[in-house]
């Protein structure tokens, strides 16, 4: 990253954390106009361009400058302008935002300005944040690369030949790139954690159920999920308490309130912060298909939660080998009924054929419309609910999701969390793993099972490979039990600064 | 277990997707392959495990039956892409009068 400080003297806005900047926000030491504007001379100089990253698909100088002069105004009469006051926030294209486009990465909605803010949008703002664009992503969320973009791969700053992984990709990188200190993802078989790991940040998927899902593009509804991206734990656990709560508008959202973070940061932080805490490490996280870097950077990690007090066994998960049959037949049968409503009536793009009918106007719409990947899953959702296959194909996995569920039921009998690595290879370059979409599932090996289970998941930075692209160690814990995981990256953070370490930008090298 | 090209196209036309020969092609090696991951799982014994839809469990939220504020209808209709009043307007799909 860029020299900490510039010609005035004044820390850069754009290398403090999220808590540091509204801090000085609210002390009148920057003002959000200030930090705002920082952000987005950032943004413009590093992801615009041919060389640029294409982490934002697209910025919003004037809402976003609008909401900074509204967070200074408040700060000027005195009124309280919230705990993220003039933090600029970045969003995964599937959050749905008032007049401000959002496509899902998809031409099938590009051009759609939607008429209202999804729940965790509206909590950002009524917090202080400053929403300064919409981000790159696979297309509806279904990738692990961030190579389904209908609008181009999003560059990973550690190496630009490389992904960021996905499907948060964009969300992903901007953190890594000092464009803005939080972002949103979303995760649904690894999209918040596998990217986080392949950028050096820290990412979480939060307990089903915990964050809102209203307002945000369903790819498959008994998976998705919320969840923040960081550059520090501090800023993660902040981002995720302004998002979560119940929220009539969702009915899957749990009624009973998350417990605070704060005591569970604090706690890691004390010398021997985690006594008293049990790590398991599931034999069948710990491969030979897992790059021997990987692996290494993993197991040292959890020799550090050990010496932090921690107590490390042995686990089993057994039905693990099993988990992503299980997922892509439970993700595509959701996707291929949830994207059925894109058809080209009420938003979005319309192909007419002349002379066409209905039938025809649906038809020609969502060929022109989706993408391959999109396609492919829609398909492979429609077999899977075929009339005569149902039994065969989608009961049957939800039946295997049982047996997932509880094998980590029995493990947290005994642990507080389990820890693996978050993928089994650091990034990989762009185009490698596109032509065969079976290599690409294999990338989300680790994170889908999470997603089955509902259970929260973390990804921490844990080291690096010896070309200098980052690793991420992977932290799963019991429903609602984001706490201990906190706990755990607080206690490795103080103990290590791997998560410090930022990519110098091409640009910057220059 | 293989899918045909057959297959492929009914598929397509369940799931509303015009697919051109090449996809069609394409998406027949592709599924295939997917496919014989996915049959793994017909090894694996589920008699009488309860199937999981959501894993977290959850009863169903009910509210007062009382209106709340809703999206105006001018609001609603900006992103259509083709409208008529009040209404989105689609291609006719009834014969007759």
């Amino acid at each position: 990253m860029s020299a900490a400080s510039t010609g005035t003297g004044t820390t850069d806005p754009t290398t403090m954390s999220a808590l540091a900047l509204a801090r000085a926000v609210r002390q009148r030491e920057l003002s959000a106009r200030e930090v705002t504007t920082a952000h987005l001379a950032r943004i413009a100089a590093f992801d615009k361009g041919e060389r640029g990253l294409n982490a934002f698909l697209r910025t919003d100088e004037a809402g976003a400058l609008a909401a900074a002069d509204a967070v200074d105004a408040k700060v000027a009469r005195g009124e309280d302008p919230g705990v993220l006051a003039g933090v600029p926030v970045g969003l995964k294209d599937l959050f749905v935002t008032e007049n401000l486009e959002t496509t899902c990465a998809s031409k099938i909605l590009q051009g759609w300005i939607p008429p209202y803010d999804g729940t965790a949008v509206a909590r950002l703002r009524a917090a202080g944040a400053i929403i300064v664009g919409k981000l790159n992503m696979d297309e509806f969320a279904m990738g692990s690369s961030n190579e389904n973009s209908a609008f181009g791969p999003c560059r990973n700053p550690w190496d630009p030949t490389r992904v960021t992984g996905g499907s948060s990709g964009g969300s992903a990188a901007a953190v890594a790139a000092g464009f803005c200190p939080i972002t949103l993802g979303t995760d649904t078989g690894g999209s918040i954690r596998q990217p986080a790991a392949l950028t050096g940040v820290l990412g979480i998927k939060p307990t089903y159920g915990r964050v809102s899902r209203y307002g945000v593009v369903a790819f498959a509804s008994s998976l998705d999920q919320v969840g923040p991206f960081a550059g520090c734990v501090e800023d993660l656990a902040l981002a995720l308490e302004v998002i979560s709560g119940h929220d009539p508008l969702d009915a899957t959202s749990i009624v009973e309130a998350p417990s605070a973070l704060g005591p569970a940061l604090a706690a890691g932080g004390r010398p021997q912060g985690l006594a008293g805490l049990t790590v398991g490490l599931p034999r069948e996280y710990f491969i030979p298909g897992t790059d021997a870097e990987v692996d290494a950077a993993v197991r040292a990690a959890i020799r550090e939660l050990e010496s932090a007090g921690a107590r490390v066994i042995d686990v089993s998960l057994p039905h693990t080998p099993h988990a992503l049959a299980t997922y892509y037949l439970i993700a595509p049968a959701e996707c291929s009924s949830n994207l059925a409503r894109f058809d080209g009536v009420r938003y979005g793009r319309r192909v007419q054929p002349p002379g066409g009918d209905l039938a025809a106007m649906y038809q020609a719409t969502r060929e022109a419309g989706f993408g391959d990947e999109v396609k492919r899953r829609i398909m492979l959702g429609t077999y899977a609910l075929r009339s005569g296959y149902y039994d065969a194909y989608y009961r049957k996995a939800q039946q295997v999701r049982t047996l997932i569920a509880d094998d980590f039921r029995k493990v947290f009998a005994s642990c507080d969390a389990v820890a693996t690595p978050t993928s089994p290879t650091a990034a990989f370059k762009i185009g490698e793993k596109t032509a065969d979409p079976v290599q690409m599932y294999l990338a989300d090996v680790f994170t889908l099972s999470c997603n089955l289970a509902g259970l929260p998941g973390m990804s921490i930075p844990c080291g690096f490979t010896r070309a200098g692209l980052p690793i991420g160690l992977q932290l799963m814990g019991r429903p609602l039990g984001e706490a201990a995981l906190f706990q755990l990256a607080a206690a490795y953070a103080a103990r290590t600064d791997h998560a410090r370490r930022r990519p110098t930008l091409a640009l910057e090298a220059a | 277990m293989a899918i045909t090209r057959d297959e492929v196209k009914e598929i397509a036309e369940l799931a509303r997707l015009s697919l051109s020969d090449e996809e069609v092609t394409r998406f027949t090696g592709q599924l295939g392959s997917i496919l014989e991951h996915i049959d793994a799982l017909s090894a694996l014994d589920t008699t009488g495990i309860e199937p999981t839809t959501h894993a977290v469990p959850m009863d169903c939220p009910l509210r007062e039956d009382v209106a709340g504020a809703a999206l105006p209808a001018e609001r609603a209709l900006a992103a259509a892409p083709v409208r008529s009043g009040d209404f989105f307007e689609v291609p006719k799909f009834v014969s007759g009068s």
